[in-house]
Parts: C-alpha cells; sequence; structure tokens
C-alpha cells in the first residue's frame, strides 16, 4: 500500500541527503518527496510517499526515527486528508487548436501560465489522480515539457501535526 | 576572554571528561594540534589513521568511556572509514574529529579536500560539519551525547581550518537541545508483565544475550535473572562476557560457530528472550527455521531493532538494565529443571572439544592464554579461525575483557584495539589473539606499542593461510584454495626491529612457557605459533543452513 508521511525535520544542511540515502540503502521505494520550510524557519516539513506493507512502513517510520535531525513522522494516511501536487505542462499549440488545449484546461481548472509562438503552458493543481488524469488529456497535443511537485499532505478538520518542542526551541533562540 | 577553535577543542574534551585520544596530525588539522601540544590530553600517535580510530573504540570498548581520534583532512579521514563503520555496526560510542580544507575551499576539490561528512553519513550515528566558530562548541557536546546515550555509536566532526584556527568568545551553554533525539531508556510496565508471564509459562526458556547487556552495564541483572529462573544463557560474539562463561548455566556462542548445545537449545525452546541483540544473519542462519517452536521476546533499546528480521511476540523497548530489572522485581522465583536436565545431556554429548594428536594446536593455545592469565586477562582478536577459537576456549567471565569486531568483521581490527585497551587498563594483561594475515594488515602499529610501552601479548595463531577463507574453499569449493595461502615475514625479527620481542613456538610442550615467560616481560611481545596448518572451526553452520544442522 501507498503511504504519505509528513516528516518534520531540523532544517540542517545535509537532513535531505541523510534521508534519501536511508531510502536507498535500506532498499524503500520512494514515489515522491517534497521538501519546503514551515512557518518555524528551523523546521522544514518533508512529504514522502512510500510504498511497503505495514511491516516495511513500520521499519521506515523506526529507521527515519533514528536520524537526530528528524522531529517528528506521521502518517497522514492513516486518517482523513486532502493533498495536493501541482503540475506545470508545456504542449504545442499551434493557433489552431490552442481552443482545443484551453477548453481541456478549463474542464480540469487548469490555468494557463504562458502562451508561446507554438506552445502553451498550463498549470494544474490537485490530487495525484487529477493530475494524472489531465496530463493524459493533454497528451494528444504532444507535451514539450512537464515539471511535478511531488504530493504535499495534510489531515483534515482539527488534527493537524504539530512539532511538540517548537515553543521550546523559540524560547532558546530568544535566550 | 577570546579562544581559538582549537582550544574550544581541548576544553570541550576535558570537560567530558577525556583524558586519551588517538590520533595523526596533518595540514588541516594544525591548529588543532597546536592546542594539543600544551593540554594534559595524553595523544597517542599511531602509525596509520586506521590504527587511531580502532585503538579509540578498543580504549572505548574496555572503559566504557567514549573513544576519540583525530585525523586530518582528505586521506586522514578516508583512512578513518573503516574504523568507523566498524564501530557503528557494533554500536561503539566513538567521537572522531577530522580537520578539513577551509570554508572558503569547500567544494572546489581543493588540496586535501574529501566530503568525509558525505563518506561517513550511512556508517555513522551522526555527523557535523561546523563551519561557524561560534557553533563549535554546542556540537562537540552533542557529539558526545549522542555518541555515549541511547544506543551509542559514532559520530564524526568535521572542522574546516578556518574554524580550528579562528578566535571567538566561548562559554558552555548548557544541556543540548536535541528535539529529534529522545532515546526510550525506562520500559513500559505492561509490556513487562506481559513478558513475565510469558516466563513463567514458559517450559524450555533461553536466554540470548548481546553486546547491549554489556554497553548498558547489565551484567549482575543478567546473572540475576538466570539464576533466579534457572534459564539459559548463550551470547552472540559481541556479548561475550556478559555472562561468567564458566557459570552452569552459560550456553556458550550460539550460530555460526555456536556451541551444539546453544543450538540445540535455542532450536528447541519454547520462549527465546532476546537482550540487546539484533537477530544477525550470523546468529540466526536461515531464518524461517531459527527457534521454529519458540515465541520470541525481544528487549532494545533501539526500537528500529524490534521486528527487523524476525516477528517477535514480545517487544520491550527500553535501557537493557532497566527492563532486566523490570523484569526480575516482578518475577517469581522460577523452576524450569526438566529442561535444564536435557540442556546438561546435550552439554555432556556434545562438548566442546578438538583432537589432540600430539601436534600444535590453535585451541591448545587459547586454552594456555586462558589458564595462565586465569581467565583475568584482556583479549582482542582479529578476525578470522583465531576469533572463533578465542571465542570457544577462553571463557570471559567479565564484561568488556572480549574485545572483537562482530558486525563489520575487520581484519586487522584487534593489534591496533588492543592498544587502546592497554591504555585504558593499565597494568592488565592484554593479549591480542591474530591471525598471520591479519596481523600483517596493521603491522606498523608495533611502533605505537613500542614507542608509548603498551605491553600488548601478540599470539599468532600462525597457519600460513587466510584460514577462515581456505575452511571455506575447502568445505564448499573443492579444496580449490585460491589465493588464500599466505607468505609471512619473520614475525619474531620483525618485532625485534620494532624493539618488541619476539618469540616463536613450534610444539605444543612449548606453549606456556612461552606464555608464561611472555607475561613477565613489561614490553610488547609477539608470539609466533606456528600451527596444524589445516585445522577447521568447528561446529558450523553451512550458511543459508538451519543452525541446529552443524558439521563437525
Ligand atoms: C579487511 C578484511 N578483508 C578481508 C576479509 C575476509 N576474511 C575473513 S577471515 C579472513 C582470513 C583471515 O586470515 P588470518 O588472519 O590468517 O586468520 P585465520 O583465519 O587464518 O585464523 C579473510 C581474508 C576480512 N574479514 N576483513
Ligand atoms: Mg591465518
Amino acid at each position: 500500500m501507498r503511504h504519505t508521511l509528513a516528516v518534520l525535520v531540523e532544517n540542517n544542511p545535509g537532513v535531505l541527503a541523510r534521508v534519501s540515502s536511508l531510502f536507498s540503502r535500506r532498499g524503500y521505494n520512494i514515489d515522491s518527496l517534497a521538501v519546503g520550510r514551515t512557518d518555524d524557519p528551523a523546521v522544514s516539513r518533508m512529504t514522502i510517499v512510500v510504498e511497503g506493507d505495514a511491516r516495511v512502513l513500520e521499519q521506515v517510520n523506526k529507521q527515519l526515527h533514528k536520524l537526530v535531525d528528524i522531529i517528528k513522522i506521521s502518517d497522514i494516511t492513516a486518517d482523513e486528508f486532502v493533498d495536493r501536487e501541482l503540475v506545470l505542462i508545456k504542449v504545442n499549440a499551434d493557433p489552431s487548436i490552442r481552443g482545443e488545449v484551453m477548453q481541456i484546461a478549463d474542464v480540469f481548472r487548469a490555468r494557463i501560465v504562458d502562451l508561446g509562438q507554438n506552445t502553451i503552458t498550463l498549470e494544474c493543481t490537485g490530487n495525484g489522480g487529477k493530475v494524472n488524469a489531465f496530463e493524459e488529456a493533454v497528451k494528444p497535443y504532444c507535451i514539450k515539457e512537464l515539471v511535478r511537485t511531488g504530493k504535499i499532505a495534510m489531515w483534515r478538520g482539527a488534527k493537524y501535526t504539530g512539532f511538540p518542542g517548537s515553543s521550546n526551541k523559540t524560547n532558546k533562540e530568544d535566550e | 576572554m577570546k579562544k581559538s577553535g582549537g582550544n574550544i577543542i581541548v576544553d570541550c574534551l576535558l570537560a567530558e571528561g577525556v583524558d586519551t585520544i588517538f590520533g595523526y596530525p596533518g595540514g588541516a588539522a594544525l591548529p588543532i594540534y597546536d592546542a594539543l601540544f600544551d593540554s594534559d590530553i595524553k595523544h597517542i600517535l599511531t602509525r596509520h589513521e586506521q590504527g587511531a580510530v580502532h585503538a579509540a573504540d578498543g580504549y572505548a570498548r574496555a572503559s566504557g568511556k567514549p573513544g576519540v581520534c583525530i585525523a586530518t583532512s582528505g586521506p586522514g579521514a578516508t583512512n578513518l572509514v573503516t574504523g568507523i563503520a566498524n564501530a557503528c555496526m557494533d554500536s561503539i560510542p566513538l567521537v572522531a574529529f577530522t580537520g578539513q580544507v577551509a570554508t572558503s575551499l569547500l567544494g572546489k576539490d581543493s588540496f586535501q579536500e574529501a566530503d568525509i561528512t558525505g563518506i561517513t553519513l550511512p556508517i555513522t550515528k551522526h555527523n557535523y560539519m561546523v563551519k561557524d566558530i561560534n557553533e563549535l562548541g554546542d556540537v562537540i557536546k552533542e557529539a558526545f551525547y549522542i555518541a555515549t546515550t541511547g544506543r551509542p555509536g559514532p559520530v564524526l566532526v568535521d572542522i574546516p581550518k578556518d574554524v580550528s584556527s579562528g578566535y571567538t568568545e566561548y562559554e558552555d551553554t548548557g544541556p543540548v537541545y536535541l528535539p529529534g533525539y529522545t532515546p526510550v531508556l525506562q520500559p513500559d510496565s505492561q509490556q513487562v508483565s506481559r513478558v513475565v508471564r510469558a516466563i513463567a509459562e514458559a517450559e524450555r526458556p533461553v536466554i540470548y544475550a548481546g553486546g547491549g547487556v554489556i554497553s548498558s552495564g547489565a551484567y549482575n541483572e543478567l546473572r540475576e535473572l538466570a539464576e533466579k529462573t534457572l534459564i539459559p544463557v548463550t551470547t552472540t560474539l559481541m556479548g561475550m562476557g556478559c555472562f561468567p562463561g564458566d557459570h552452569p548455566l552459560s550456553l556458550g556462542m550460539l550460530g555460526m560457530h555456536g556451541s551444539k548445545y546453544a543450538n540445540y537449545a535455542v532450536s528447541e525452546s519454547d520462549l527465546l528472550v532476546g537482550v540487546g541483540v539484533r537477530f544477525d544473519d550470523r546468529v540466526t542462519g536461515k531464518l524461517d527455521t531459527f527457534a521454529p517452536n519458540a515465541r520470541i521476546a525481544h528487549f532494545d533499546i533501539d526500537p528500529a531493532e524490534i521486528g527487523k528480521n524476525v516477528r517477535v511476540d514480545y517487544s520491550i523497548n527500553g535501557d537493557a538494565k532497566n527492563t532486566l530489572r523490570a523484569v526480575i522485581d516482578q518475577l517469581e522465583k522460577g523452576s524450569g529443571k526438566p529442561w535444564n536436565g536435557q540442556i546438561d545431556r546435550w552439554k555432556e554429548d556434545y562438548p566442546l572439544e578438538f583432537e589432540k594428536n600430539g601436534s600444535l594446536k590453535p585451541q591448545q593455545v587459547i586454552r594456555e592464554i586462558y589458564n595462565v592469565t586465569k581467565g583475568q586477562a584482556r583479549i582482542a582478536t582479529e578476525v578470522g579461525q583465531h576469533q572463533m577459537w578465542a571465542a570457544h576456549y577462553y571463557h570471559y567471565s567479565r564484561p568488556r575483557t572480549f574485545i572483537s569486531s562482530g558486525g563489520l568483521g575487520t581484519m586487522g581490527y584487534g593489534f591496533p584495539a588492543s592498544l587502546g585497551v592497554q591504555a585504558a587498563c593499565p597494568g592488565e594483561a592484554v593479549f591480542d589473539i591474530a591471525g598471520d594475515g591479519s596481523f600483517q594488515m596493521n603491522t606498523q602499529e608495533l611502533m605505537t606499542a613500542v614507542n608509548y610501552n603498551l605491553p600488548v601479548k601478540i599470539a599468532i595463531l600462525n597457519n600460513g593461510y587466510l584460514g577462515m577463507v581456505r575452511q571455506w574453499q575447502e568445505l564448499f569449493f573443492d579444496r580449490r584454495y585460491s589465493y588464500t595461502e599466505i607468505a609471512n615475514p619473520d614475525f619474531v625479527k620483525l618485532a625485534e626491529a620494532y624493539g618488541a620481542v619476539g618469540m616463536r613456538i613450534t610444539d605444543s610442550s612449548g606453549v606456556r612457557p612461552a606464555l608464561e615467560q611472555a607475561l613477565e616481560i613489561d614490553r610488547p611481545v609477539v608470539m609466533d605459533f606456528i600451527i596444524e596448518r589445516e585445522e577447521n572451526v568447528y561446529p558450523m553452520v553451512p550458511p543459508g543452513e538451519a543452525i541446529n544442522n552443524m558439521l563437525g
């Protein structure tokens, strides 16, 4: 099964290398990994989508925990969640077929972010399924370039994955 | 008052209680060495950085304190790599300092630049590069804290030259703050109760104890648990000495070269209690036939070890000493006698013995070392057949007396490690039980031994072979001895060239007198025992087999 992990890490140099080295040397499969800072600039959040059965997931979780820079790991898939991915796609679109492409974009609520002489660049946001479907839909127009951000995710409702010591940390820095 | 980076390092070492370090200088480490020059820390200059890191590791294993080593950037740092991996596999607390090129030269393939934090990322518990002198003190404090707490391990601190030679106002900032690092030390009492019930119900229980018992200092607790319940104890190679080898409840070592009675007991057990162990493949053999009738309980400080290799029925995450104490406190005095009758019968039927035919047998050398030292020596080993004989024929009655490379199996480990052991335990008898092959991997440290008068006794079990590999070739490759016969120098002359004492022993009657004489000499002694060449280590579980399926 596919699991989406939200991993809070100390924003130290090398933390991404530590995580990716762990996955490769222990043979775990990463489907996607997205990383960026949180509201606390000292803390980053990684969203890791990993494939594996319960036993593999338990090991992934425990081995990640052993990394000193990792503060907290939450399996987002364990509860109701929203997930999003963003894709930028540049397709061939000479003026004669632009209309068609724009119609497709409309269906997916994608936005046109750039127009070239014979190309059009689209931005689409959604969960993985929607982004895949959008990619399929524009494929006939010959994709010249495509880039996806990888998935980010968050629990629905009041539940959140916070950082238990963050106020502590702020105190330390204030002193 | 402003302090140099080098002086901050020295002050931090002193604050950590470090008195002895092992190292080798070079350009990028100059500012650190300059600060060491007039400090009270004893620095032992080895003849190779690999010697320094193994010596620091041996020092840590014998003393229980963190080992410390220093190397310069580039080749100095990369020469530490094997020793760091070795310490990581065996969970040894070690702090390695490396010099690094100045921050302005980083990433430019500068002279003697090597990305040592990148290289050692998967073989350290954690590592650091300090780019700001104001963080140096905190980082060193964290390094020692991480290396020595929880599941111990090596931590590397890489220090660019401009940081070690810079100046700053330094003050201690108090306790370390590591939100992502919170080892669990106290066992969960509900888990303890479940294990206690399982022990009370078991009819054929076995304790399987390892290095974690030694690192947590749980020797007394383990013995108390075994004696209270009469459960027999088998140990891993790393666990040698965590339970007295001559105790009636001792089963000796288990696994690939375990005793028959240990492997039979584990295979027939209905409850296997693993304490500070990691179910390594050299222990379990074929996984699906390992302890097939047993429920498995696993106590470990590292939660990631629990369930990693085998499915466990009961698990307790915590420090071994605390866990054993909690279990003992809840247990009633047990029975288990019928099972011990069976175990005693196995011990009688399948004793660990070797054929005596008048020639010089390696096993006899180990037995005699045990006899002349009355079991009180510290024994380091290299890797190979001699290592297994040292595990079989010497009974270790105290923790931290058997010093051997378990997880990585590093030839060349034992001799430099023995120097660290001797530095930690002056006045004690320290041996390196060596193979002729392994000893040649770090022979240069003879000069260190002589230089610092570390009077280690090196017993080379000289078979003219890379014996363990030859044994596999004999058994599994049709006796095709491909590149395992090894030509050796004259070890006696070699010892003498370095200023040590050399002896050659060619027959069995000479073993005891030579050992007695060597122990009288307060200098390093190399004893070259010319042993029966094709002696094999038995019992042996062929690779991939169940552990009750033994040769020999
Ligand atoms: C650094 C290193 N290289 C290779 C090996 C593989 N190896 C394991 S045992 C062994 C032979 C050791 O020979 P020796 O030291 O003479 O010991 P003996 O087995 O003869 O007692 C070898 C080559 C190893 N363990 N370590
Ligand atoms: Mg040999």
